[in-house]
């Protein structure tokens, strides 16, 4: 349907103090402040928040907003199925329905239906095949609300069989040292998790306490990590010289990670493919393993849902929107500020 | 090869530590051969240049193949270009396609023709992985930063030569260090003890600089006044002249050659031997303002006009090397005759290095050359009161005293408690930040540097009539630690109000402690205010940004018309 005034998403969707707001639904997403209606797209603290009084999420995402938060992180928690068409609040109808962002588990796109316009916005994505999580699907839309964390034509995310075999080959040449490896706790921790597994790697893997309850819900969810211990378990810490071992990115340079005998510093992020950030990070091994869009992803994305327009979230949003400029498309700036880069 | 050195700078790049660095780097010199070696020393020590591959070949490159706003803002993200074109190079690889060695590299880099060297660097740079290809492009763009230092890199050579039991120190690799040329095959030789010690007796070198540690309030108690001459330290930039028969050299203290710049001081110089001095703006024996000296600096082809207007001489403190003819038949006088050999004195006290120096100025009769008298200071209060002085002389040549160890030798780098500056404090201003950009090298990608300025009038008058206006007064960059670089990074993009390109500009809400050595008056800034060495000192989060310092105020405080 062409937009019209009646129905552009630029009348029915804004920018405010609290994040992303659809006007009619009288509902956020992903607010920053804790808000009456809100639609979470994924888990990860800068997206999910505690104290909202109607949560819409996938049954995953609220599963680890439990975990975070407590079971009663909000009074009305409506768990949302992939692809389940609801009605928001609101005097005029506006639906909604999620759809696999492929960024960790559980994460969603979101689809609006106003007036018969239709916005996605797609929360947090990637199009790398990722085993902890449910695939990208692109949804047809008129106005396609797409992140750009990784929005510079510098960033091109190897594959992760490759980074993880850096690792392996850091383990097999400096077996006597520990090879500690920062990874968020939430998809990242997994994902580096089933990656070495597939990579033929048997051994125990050893993890930052920050880490296990992610791990134990990820398991609830039927995902197999083979043997992962807490180091806080480990009577004698010199048998973890030549393990690996996971810890937030915090806790790299913190006194935890002064126990350790003998570490060598990894990170696992897309950050990592710039030299200098892997030194803002104190880290000798930069494995670049990424949970969002490379460049090329965030272009083969916008193609292929080939919206009317690119509204551009966080990120380097103005590479972004000259590309989608010079694809033909007419694209804006949200300039949503309060997300953490990654 | 060229694999085998990509993999060693990365390897030197991610490595925090300085006993792995030398084991990567020794591992690599004994496993590589000459002279690819040598070449990739010379790439460490940043002595490896091309007339035609330099960074603009490569920007040029970049450009014809990649969006030229993409290019900007990944640039501007990134913060370092060679990386930045690593990554946005296009990949097309061909079968046929075989890497050179270095040493080919190298040879073709410096002999082919400007058109022929970009046809190659392009066809190599569509081959590459793009760790490979920040290699290549470092190589030519120079700046390897893999966090080696060229002292680093002459105690590994050191420890190379160790451990193949020659009887070398790091004093003997520096001291050979500026006669010697890139791929260094002598040298390596010899460090592995197959070779004879290069020989450079003949070369007019740069021989590296005894530095001064600045003077601490704890070092007071610790000094035996008694043991030390004092001086006065003069305001100019500090230069070694080399003059050896026919050939004269004028060195910066890091070594650059700056002769072209000061062709009028070089051509009045006659002393042979090697003095250690100041440079400073001078007319007749009269010493001018650094103003003055700043005419001067960095200008490779000053002319006649230029010369003539801001004349520049030297006052010479130390010497290394004087004429063989000067001896020393008795404590008192020295005598000379007129011949030109010269012979080095680095192993005798301060003491008798300036009696050689005072009795060499006698000798050879130099124009624009005075002699740093020196004298004894005898308790900390004369030093503090002598230091003010020096601080606060009107004709503002002076910045501090310098206090040096009588007994001791000439020793390169920085010993212990041989040499003390006791510099003036540094000044403080309360400015206003107005733009930030981001920074380059390990701010990389952070909001960190930073246009300040000061309130054209008293804001609390101006805002009853117009918007109060801020003038900027100049830019900084460090200072602040890794914590605070993140909270202010955090603030610009929290108070980003406008964008001019790379540079945002942010609400004029947060005061900066700024520390500086100098104000003096500029005709480039609107503000007609220039601050030498700006730095922050203190981030004022408390303070309200209205009370921040006015220029009028400034400019009287420091005697700026």
């Amino acid at each position: 349907m062409p937009l019209t005034k009646h129905n552009h998403p630029e009348h029915w969707i804004q920018v405010r103090p609290a994040g992303l707001y659809c006007i009619p639904a009288e509902t956020y997403i992903d607010p920053w402040q804790a808000v009456e209606n809100a639609i979470i797209t994924h888990g990860h603290a800068d997206h999910a928040r505690a104290g909202h009084e109607n949560v819409w999420a996938t049954p995953a995402t609220m599963a680890i907003m439990r975990v975070r938060y407590g079971e009663q992180h909000s009074p009305a928690q409506h768990h949302i199925e992939f692809g389940e068409r609801i009605q928001l609040p609101g005097a005029e109808p506006v639906f909604m329905t999620f759809y696999p962002a492929g960024h960790i588990l559980g994460s969603a796109q979101v689809l609006l239906e106003y007036r018969g316009a239709r916005l996605v916005m797609t929360g947090d994505y990637k199009r790398t095949p990722d085993p902890s999580c449910e695939p990208f699907v692109a949804i047809p839309c008129d106005v396609f609300i797409t992140e750009a964390t990784f929005g510079l034509p510098v960033f091109q995310h190897p594959p992760i069989q490759h980074e993880i075999q850096k690792l392996l080959s850091s383990l097999a040449r400096f077996s006597e040292r520990t090879h500690l490896v920062g990874v968020y706790a939430l998809g990242k921790c997994q994902r580096v998790l089933l990656g070495l597994r597939e990579a033929g790697y048997t051994k125990p893997i050893y993890l930052h306490g920050a880490m296990l309850k992610l791990v134990q819900l990820y398991q609830t969810f039927g995902f197999d990590f083979g043997e992962c211990i807490a180091v806080s378990d480990v009577s004698d810490l010199n048998l973890l010289a030549g393990e690996v071992v996971l810890a937030p990115p915090s806790a790299l340079t913190d006194r935890w990670s002064r126990k350790l005998p003998n570490v060598l510093t990894g990170m696992a992020s897309g950050w990592m493919q710039i030299r200098a950030r892997t030194k803002q990070k104190g880290a000798e091994l930069p494995l670049m393993i990424s949970d969002h869009c490379d460049w090329q992803e965030l272009l083969d994305s916008i193609s292929e849902v080939n919206p009317q327009e690119v509204w551009v979230t966080h990120g380097r949003e103005d590479a972004l929107m000259h590309q989608a400029q010079k694809m033909g498309y007419v694209a804006r700036a949200l300039r949503l500020v309060g997300y953490d880069d990654e | 090869m060229m694999n085998k050195l990509s993999e060693l700078f990365d390897a030197l790049y991610f490595t925090a530590s300085n006993k792995a660095k030398s084991v990567l780097l020794r591992e690599y010199l004994a496993t590589t051969c000459d002279p690819e070696r040598g070449w990739a020393i010379a790439a460490l020590a940043g002595t490896l240049q091309f007339t035609h591959y330099k960074r603009n070949t490569v920007k040029k490159l970049i450009l014809e193949r990649v969006d030229p706003v993409l290019f900007a803002l990944s640039y501007d993200y990134v913060g370092e270009m060679s990386e930045t074109v690593a990554h946005l190079w296009p990949n097309e690889p061909d079968p046929d396609f075989v890497m050179p060695t270095l040493s080919e590299f190298v040879a073709f880099m410096q002999t082919a023709k400007k058109s022929e060297i970009e046809t190659q660097l392009i066809y190599l740079l569509n081959n590459c992985s793009p760790n490979l290809r920040w290699t290549l492009l470092k190589l030519g763009t120079g700046g390897l930063r893999v966090g080696l230092s060229a002292r680093r890199l002459k105690h590994i050579l050191a420890e190379y030569g160790q451990s193949h039991q020659a009887a070398v120190t790091v004093h003997d690799i520096e001291n050979l260090w500026h006669g010697l040329t890139p791929p260094y095959t002598d040298l390596l030789l010899w460090l592995e003890n197959s070779g004879p010690k290069p020989d450079i007796s003949e070369k007019v070198v740069f021989h590296p600089v005894l530095l001064a540690h600045p003077l601490q309030e704890d070092d007071k108690e610790k000094v035996t006044y008694t043991d030390y001459l004092a001086e006065y330290k003069y305001d100019g930039i500090r230069v070694q002249i080399v003059v050896k028969d026919t050939e004269k050299a004028l060195f910066s203290r890091t070594g650059d050659n700056i002769s072209h710049s000061f062709p009028d001081v070089l051509a009045d110089f006659n002393l042979p031997g090697v003095y250690d001095g100041e440079l400073l703006a001078m007319r007749e024996g009269v010493i001018g303002s650094f103003n003055d000296l700043q005419q001067r600096l960095n200008k490779k082809k000053p002319s006649k006009k230029l010369q003539a207007e801001y004349p520049c001489g030297l006052v010479l403190y130390d010497a290394l090397f004087v004429p063989t003819s000067i001896v020393e038949p008795k404590k008192e006088k020295l005598t000379c005759q007129t011949e030109q050999s010269i012979k080095n004195i680095c192993h005798l006290t301060l003491v008798e290095r300036k009696r050689y120096l005072r009795a060499t100025m006698q000798c050879f009769e130099s124009t624009i050359s005075l002699f740093s008298e020196a004298f004894t200071v005898h308790n900390t209060a004369e030093l503090d009161q002598l230091r003010t002085e020096a601080c606060s002389d009107p004709s503002g040549y002076t910045e501090g005293l310098m206090l040096k160890r009588k007994d001791s030798p000439y020793t390169p780098g920085r010993p212990k408690g041989v040499w003390y500056k006791f510099k003036r404090d540094a000044q403080l201003v309360d400015a206003v930040i107005m733009y930030a950009q981001r920074g380059h090298g390990k701010r990389s990608s952070f909001y960190s540097d930073f246009t300040f300025g000061l309130w054209q009038n008293d804001p609390a008058q101006d805002a009853l009539s117009e918007q109060p206006k801020l003038l900027p007064i100049g830019k900084a960059y460090s200072g602040f630690t890794d914590i605070e670089l993140k909270e202010l990074d955090k603030w610009v993009r929290k108070n980003t109000i406008g964008r001019f390109g790379p540079v945002k500009e942010v609400n004029k809400t947060l005061v900066f402690e700024v520390a500086f050595d100098a104000a003096h008056a500029s005709k480039r800034h609107k503000s007609g205010v220039a601050l030498r060495f700006p730095r922050i000192h203190r981030i004022r989060w408390d303070k309200p940004a209205l009370e921040a310092d006015t220029l009028p105020i400034f400019k009287k405080t420091h005697q700026i018309k």
